[in-house]
């Protein structure tokens, strides 16, 4: 492959290598456990749902019920598998009667045939499955139909009011004036619940909560204007946080198409515990990397805390990673919104080239990845006039280098959630650069042993060492040393590690070998 | 509607500058010259020009101008305006009352403790009692922070320790002592029946009575929470709705050391 920025394909190949090894070490460790998430979004995915008389999930009763026994080693599939065998009941109504008090799954469970365990569970799975196979082949069929600008970055936008009813109203603005992606903002803090809560939201505290029932009101919203505007209107969320592979689930179920789905974020920047969520990230990716979902990390957050500038490798080394990760779980490239972003101090001389080398140099080293790449937050001032031409900035680059999908800035960062008008702007603002410099990245080469080359050999150079360093310290080590962000984290620290539970002999998960790498 | 370009009214008004009867500068002195932009849930066309006329004038504008308008979405009209404010306000007798502890940024409280303390400062912090809110202390605690704000774990000169939600007040103050914590911070989102009232005054009691009341600097915060409510429990000082963790963190820092000058 050619490079404009003239990198060396070598090195790419070796940070590859590195980063595989990196990946690998955690992958080993993951594979021997399960989660209290991990198995209450295989309850969701045989069907449980609603919640009991006090509001408990029935996926957390289930759970909760078989790690008060001491069972939950042996996975929800073996219990819930002997428990329709015994009593011919659904898995919904096994549940149920889990929450009465009515029924002790963990009596009477002899079979222990995985075969004759799936086949009791069959028709469950098959219908999960191809509730999700049908919302993927929804989407397809929608963008064949619509056609798509591939060389331009998808306008992402996001609406937070905390009424999910009036975030509709705002998401369908945003559509007409031009958003390819609406993300619906979560609800202060909800990465830290362990349940997903149960129904609309109408006054949430920044956000609404991601629920299934929210995810359902929104694409239904999204399909109709952009059946209006004859576009595929995409649905974002979040799934990073202690419930990872449930809300991946839930969103497959209900046809969202984007997901923040990184563990590294849920370590560094809400203190959950890694072990947890590196184990219920690997059964989120395969939920979306079958349902289709673009999954976006969170590596722009890293120069929020760090200095732009100084730690740019650090983005590209924890991107290498990220990827070998997903790769693990058999997500493709295509779904892989792989994060960085434009916080260079705006008064930095040459700061748009520095910028520019470093969205060139990740485009050329993820080629096919629909990279997401995050506005400036760190220096918007308040300052709106100066705000919104950083903002110009910014989509310059989104389109000069390809990225995959431009959050647009707004103006009125660090003010407040945006107004419908400020969206408005940023989104015109966006279209404008966008249409008038599209093909400028395909004229443009940079000049040898000019700034931009030097800097994104330097980039590749610092992540380079990083990962030799890594992959002799391994991922954890390297996290409770603080080398993403400045955060330090340790191993056995956070939120979440109580949930984490060693597989059993008669452990099974059958949507594992349905879904990783499958369509 | 480009008639404000070359601006042809008389300008028959005093253009000396007068600090009793302070109005906006737009280029000439007294101009009263105002930009605005606003959103009216109205459909684009001339009664919403109109609309936003008649709002400008009722601010108090002369000659409203809408310069610009688009319609966001069917029933959303986007306006930019100018106009001359009429109004005036006596700049001479603007009083604006000191508040105790001025807010510094993030590096400057840790310059500020660096200088002045020689030392970082402990701070341990937690939504206590039955609250299982953690909105509220991990927006002031957390790396990350809030609204723009980092949070007081990001202070290279502060020992930030979130315990998170749920803490009983006895087992917050035992696990302050233990960690020698300089200042206490206490979150309470939850407020129905004044729960957090009896939480709060809680903490304060079990404090004297275990005579830790003045060995550290304890503060409140919560969107129910003002300054006067947290001093009236006995607390140093409560945050509200719209404060963050730079405000709390050079509260704390500032009082610390006014304590240790006396």
């Amino acid at each position: 492959m050619h490079s404009k920025v003239g990198l060396d394909f070598k090195k790419v190949e070796q940070a590859k290598e590195l980063s595989k090894q990196i990946a690998v070490e955690v992958q080993t460790f993951v594979e021997k456990y399960t989660t209290v998430a991990t198995e209450r979004t295989i309850c969701r995915a045989l069907g449980i749902d609603g919640v009991d008389e006090n509001s408990v999930p029935l996926p957390n009763v289930v759970v909760d019920f078989l790690k008060e026994k001491g069972a939950l080693s042996q996975g929800v599939i073996f219990w819930l598998g002997n428990a329709v065998i015994n009593t011919g009941l659904t898995t919904q109504q096994i549940a149920e009667k889990i929450a009465t008090g009515e029924l002790d799954i963990t009596k009477d469970a002899h079979v222990t045939n995985p075969e004759k365990l799936e086949e009791a569970l069959r028709p469950i799975i098959t219908q999960t499955i191809e509730r999700i196979r049908a919302n993927r082949l929804r989407r397809e069929k929608y963008i064949a139909e619509y056609g798509e600008d591939s060389a331009r970055p998808y306008i992402y936008v996001i609406v937070a009011t905390g009424n999910i009813y009036e975030d509709v109203v705002q998401a369908q603005a945003a559509a007409r004036q031009g958003a390819d992606i609406i993300a619906v903002i979560r609800t202060t803090g909800q990465s830290l619940l362990d349940y997903v809560p149960y129904g609309a939201t109408t006054e949430g505290f920044g956000g609404t909560f991601a629920t299934q029932e929210n995810f359902k009101i929104m694409r239904k919203a999204l399909d109709e204007v952009g059946e209006e505007l004859h576009h595929y209107i995409r649905l974002c969320n979040y799934c990073s946080g202690l419930c990872m592979p449930e809300i991946a689930i839930m969103g497959a179920l209900e046809g969202l198409d984007v997901m923040l789905n990184d563990a590294l974020y849920g370590i560094l920047f809400r203190d959950i515990n890694m072990q947890r969520t590196l184990i219920d990230q690997y059964f989120s990716r395969i939920i979306n990397g079958f349902a289709g979902v673009i999954i976006n990390t969170g590596e722009d957050n890293y120069l929020t805390t760090a200095d732009a500038v100084e730690a740019a490798h650090t983005v590209l080394a924890s991107d290498l990673i990220n990827e070998q990760l997903a790769l693990f779980a058999g997500l493709p490239e295509e779904q892989m919104g792989l994060g960085h972003a434009f916080e260079m101090d705006p008064m930095l001389k040459n700061g748009f080239l520095y910028e520019l080398a470093q969205a060139q140099m990740t485009r050329e080293i993820f080629p096919k990845a629909p990279l997401k790449y995050m506005p400036p937050t760190k220096f918007m001032t308040g300052n709106i006039f100066r705000g919104h031409i950083q903002d110009a900035l910014f989509n310059i680059i989104g389109i000069w280098t390809h990225q995959g999908i431009q959050l647009l800035g707004m103006p009125t960062e660090a003010i407040h959630t945006p107004f419908m008008s400020d969206r408005f702007l940023s989104i015109e603002n966006a279209r404008y650069i966008f249409d008038n410099m599209h093909d400028i990245g395909d004229e443009v080469e940079f000049k040898e042993g000019g700034i931009i080359r030097e800097r994104a050999k330097e980039v590749l150079d610092n992540a380079l060492e990083l990962l030799k360093i890594m992959t002799s310290e391994g991922l954890f080590n390297t996290l409770e040393q603080g080398k993403f962000g400045d955060v330090k984290r340790p191993k056995n620290g956070g939120k979440g590690l109580d949930g984490v539970v060693e597989k059993g002999a008669n452990y099974l998960n059958p949507f594992i070998s349905l879904m990783k790498g499958r369509k | 509607m480009s008639e404000g370009l070359y601006s042809m009214e008389a300008k028959n008004y005093d253009k000396t500058l007068d600090l009793k009867k302070v109005k906006p500068y737009g280029d000439t002195m007294n101009d009263g010259k105002v930009q605005l932009s606003f959103t009216l849930p109205v459909p684009k066309g001339p009664e919403a020009v109109e609309a936003a006329k008649q709002l400008l004038k009722k601010m108090g504008f002369e000659n409203p101008l809408v310069v610009f308008y688009e319609e966001l979405t069917p029933g959303f009209t986007f306006v930019n305006c100018y106009g001359s404010l009429t109004h005036t306000v006596n700049y001479e007798e603007i009083y604006v009352p000191k508040v105790e502890s001025k807010v510094m940024s993030m590096e400057a409280t840790d310059e500020f403790i660096k200088e002045n303390i020689g030392r970082p400062l402990v701070m341990v912090g937690a939504s206590t009692g039955t609250d299982a809110h953690t909105v509220g202390i991990d927006a002031i605690m957390n790396m990350k922070g809030y609204a723009g704000h980092y949070g007081l774990e990001r202070y290279k000169m502060i020992e930030a320790y979130n315990l998170g939600s749920q803490v009983p007040n006895e087992e917050f103050l035992e696990k302050a002592i233990e960690l020698k914590a300089d200042a206490i911070l206490v979150s309470q989102t939850v407020t129905q029946k004044d729960v957090h009232i009896k939480n709060l005054t809680h903490l304060i009691e079990l404090m004297d009575a275990e005579g830790l009341r003045d060995k550290m600097i304890v503060v409140c915060g919560g969107p129910r929470i003002s300054h006067e409510l947290a001093k009236e429990l006995g607390f140093d000082a409560g945050f509200g709705a719209n404060t963050y963790a730079d405000d709390v963190a050079s509260f704390v820092c500032e009082e610390f050391v006014k304590r240790h000058k006396k």
